[in-house]
C-alpha cells in the first residue's frame, strides 16, 4: 500500500472515531452501575459494565410507552400517507383530467414549505376542534405530503403507460391498477419514502412538543425529554439505556440495510 | 364523463385537500396573523400592521436569535460541507485497495443522520458536563482549563455548532461521494496525459470543476438544515444562557407555544420561510443553470 493511503486510512479512522464517540459514551454510561457513573475518575469505556441500567428503564420508567407511542405514531403517518399519496401518484403519472398540471406545480410549490411554517395554524385549527393531545393531532397533518406525492409520482411515470393500458383492457379498476401495478412496480421508490417518513417522524421533537403536553402520549424524542427533567440529574445511567433504546430500532435496521437507508435520506435534499 | 370524472375525484381528492387544508390554508393564515397581534385562546385580533416584523428585527431578543441563527449557520455550513468534501474524497481514493473498510466507515460517518438527534444530545450533554463529562476531565489531563461548554455565553454556540458539523457531515459526504462515482475515469487519464502527474493538480484539474453542481447542492441543503436548527437547543440549552443559543425556530417555539404569542410567531415563522425560499431561488438559479455540463 502506498504511503499517501496510509495517511488518508489515518486521518478517515481518526474522523470516524470522533464520529462514533457519543455512540461509544452512550452505550458506556448505559452499562456503567450508579457509583461510577458519579465517580471522578472517568473513563470512557465502563469497568464492571452491568445491564441493570436497562432492567431499569424497561420496568420502572416510562420508555417502553414512548416506544410503542413512537410505533403508532410513525406507523399510522406512514399507512395514512400511502393511503392517500398512491391514488394520487399513480393519477398524476398516467391518467389525463381537468386541473392535473395545477395539483402537480401545486405539489412542488408545497415541497418548499417546511413543516415548522405551518405548526402555528395547524395548532389553532387543532385546538379548536380540541383535538391537541391526542394520537390524532400527531398523525394526520402529515397526511399531505408533498414529497412523497412528487417522489412516487416519478417513479409510476417510469411504468410503460402500454402496461396500464393492458391492466385497463383486462378490466381492472383504476384504483385497482393503483394498488396492483403501480404500487408493487414502484416497490423501490416506496421503501425508500418509508424509510424517509419513518426516520423523519421517530426522531420529530417539534410537533410533539407542541401538539401534546400528556407523558403517555409522548413519542420517543418527547418522552426522553420528560424523563430527564424528571430525573433531575440522578439516573443518568438509565436516562442514557433509554436513549439507546430510542436510537437502537433506526440505527439497527439502517446496518442491515445501508443501501436503502443511504438512498431513503440521502434523495430527500432539501426536505432533510 | 362524469364517471371519469368521479374516479379521478376518487384517485386525487384527499391528497389534493390535505395538501390544501395542512399546507396552502396554514401558509396563508400565518401570512395573514403575522401582521396582527392574536394570541392563542383570545376570542379577537387587531391589525398591528408590520409591529411584529419591527419588534423581531428592533429588539435585542428578536435580532439576537437571528444574529445566533447566521452565526451558527456560518460556522456549521463550511466546516460540514468541507469536511464532507474530504471524508469523501479520502473514502473515494481508498475505495478500491481496500473496499471492506471504506464501507464500514462509511456507515459509522452516516450513522448521526439515522440516530434520534434528541437522544444524541442527551449523549452530547454528557459529553460535555461540566464535572462528569469526557470533554472536561480530557482538557484537564492534558493540561487546559475545564470548559464550560454550554453555560458559557460565549461558548455555547460553538458547542452546539459542533453537533450540528457532526450531524451533517455524513449527509454531504454521501451526496460528495455519489458526485465523485460518476466522474468518468477517461478525464483523469486524459488529465494524466496532459501533465497532471500528482494526485493534487488531478484534483483541482478535474475533480473540484466536476463537483461543481453537487458542491453547491451541499452547500444550499447544509444550509437549510443549519437555519432549522432545533432539536439540540431544545434539548441542551432551551436558547440560554441569557439567550446566547437562541435560535430563529426554537424562537418560534419558545413566543408561539410557551408564551402563546401567535401573532409574534407568526412574523418569525415569514421571515424564517422567507430566508428559506430565498435560499431555493438561489438554488434554482445558480444549480440548474450549471448541471447541464455534468
Amino acid at each position: 500500500m502506498k504511503l499517501s493511503n496510509m495517511i488518508v486510512l489515518g486521518l478517515v479512522s481518526i474522523g470516524a472515531a470522533a464520529v462514533l464517540l457519543p455512540f461509544v459514551w452512550m452505550l458506556s454510561i448505559s452499562v456503567k452501575p450508579h457509583a461510577e457513573v458519579f465517580s471522578t475518575d472517568i473513563s470512557l469505556f465502563p469497568r464492571s459494565p452491568t445491564l441493570q441500567n436497562y432492567w431499569h428503564a424497561i420496568a420502572e420508567t416510562d420508555i417502553p410507552l414512548y416506544l410503542m407511542n413512537g410505533v403508532i405514531v410513525t406507523g399510522g403517518i406512514l399507512v395514512l400517507q400511502l393511503l392517500f399519496t398512491i391514488p394520487a401518484a399513480y393519477a398524476l403519472a398516467h391518467r389525463e383530467f381537468l386541473g392535473r398540471k395545477a395539483l402537480f406545480a401545486s405539489v412542488v410549490a408545497a415541497l418548499l414549505v417546511p413543516f415548522h411554517v405551518t405548526a402555528i395554524p395547524v395548532f389553532i385549527g387543532f385546538a379548536e376542534m380540541k383535538l391537541l393531545n391526542t394520537y390524532t393531532a400527531l398523525i394526520i397533518p402529515f397526511t399531505a405530503t408533498a414529497f412523497g406525492l412528487f417522489l412516487l409520482r416519478q417513479a409510476f411515470a417510469r411504468i410503460p403507460a402500454e402496461l396500464i393500458d393492458a391492466a385497463r383492457i383486462d378490466g381492472m379498476s383504476e384504483m385497482g391498477i393503483a394498488w396492483r401495478v403501480a404500487f408493487p412496480l414502484g416497490m423501490p421508490t416506496v421503501i425508500a419514502f418509508a424509510i424517509f417518513s419513518v426516520t423523519a417522524h421517530w426522531n420529530d421533537l417539534f410537533w410533539p412538543l407542541i401538539a401534546t403536553t400528556d407523558p403517555d402520549l409522548a413519542t420517543p424524542p418527547r418522552g426522553i425529554l420528560f424523563f430527564r427533567d424528571e430525573e433531575s440529574g440522578d439516573d443518568i445511567g438509565p436516562l442514557m439505556a433509554g436513549a439507546t433504546l430510542v436510537i437502537a430500532p433506526l440505527v439497527i435496521g439502517f446496518l442491515l440495510a445501508q443501501k436503502r437507508f443511504t438512498q431513503g435520506l440521502a434523495s430527500t435534499g432539501l426536505k432533510g | 364523463m362524469i364517471r371519469r370524472w368521479t374516479t379521478d375525484i376518487i384517485l386525487v381528492g384527499p391528497a389534493a385537500i390535505a395538501l390544501i387544508l395542512f399546507i396552502f390554508l396554514p401558509v396563508l393564515i400565518v401570512f395573514v396573523l403575522a401582521f396582527t397581534d392574536y394570541q392563542f385562546g383570545a376570542s379577537s385580533a387587531n391589525w398591528v400592521g408590520i409591529e411584529n416584523f419591527a419588534d423581531l428585527f428592533g429588539s435585542d431578543l428578536g435580532r439576537k436569535a437571528i444574529t445566533n441563527t447566521l452565526l451558527y449557520a456560518a460556522i456549521v455550513i463550511p466546516t460540514s460541507v468541507g469536511l464532507g468534501l474530504l471524508v469523501a474524497v479520502g473514502l473515494h481514493s481508498i475505495s478500491k485497495t481496500l473496499p471492506r473498510f471504506s464501507n464500514a466507515l462509511k456507515a459509522i460517518y452516516f450513522l448521526p443522520v439515522a440516530a434520534t438527534l434528541v437522544a444524541m444530545a442527551v449523549s452530547w450533554q454528557m459529553l460535555m458536563h461540566p464535572s462528569l463529562g469526557l470533554f472536561n476531565h480530557w482538557a484537564v489531563a492534558l493540561g487546559f482549563s475545564p470548559v464550560e461548554w454550554l453555560t458559557d455565553q460565549n461558548t455555547v454556540l460553538y458547542s452546539l455548532a459542533i453537533i450540528g458539523v457532526w450531524q451533517s457531515v455524513g449527509y454531504n459526504m454521501v451526496l460528495f461521494l455519489a458526485g465523485l462515482t460518476s466522474i468518468p475515469d477517461t478525464l483523469y487519464d486524459a488529465a494524466e496525459v496532459d501533465g497532471a502527474q500528482s494526485g493534487w493538480s488531478r484534483f483541482w484539474l478535474v475533480t473540484w470543476p466536476m463537483l461543481g453542481p453537487t458542491t453547491l447542492f451541499v452547500l444550499i441543503v447544509t444550509a437549510a438544515t443549519a437555519f432549522r436548527v432545533f432539536e439540540t437547543v431544545a434539548t441542551m440549552t432551551r436558547g440560554g444562557p441569557a439567550f446566547a443559543s437562541d435560535t430563529i425556530v426554537y424562537a418560534l417555539y419558545r413566543e408561539g407555544f410557551v408564551y402563546f404569542k401567535a401573532g409574534y410567531a407568526s412574523a418569525i415563522t415569514v421571515v424564517f420561510f422567507l430566508a428559506l425560499l430565498l435560499l431555493t431561488v438561489i438554488q434554482l438559479l445558480v444549480v440548474e443553470r450549471r448541471v447541464h455540463y455534468r
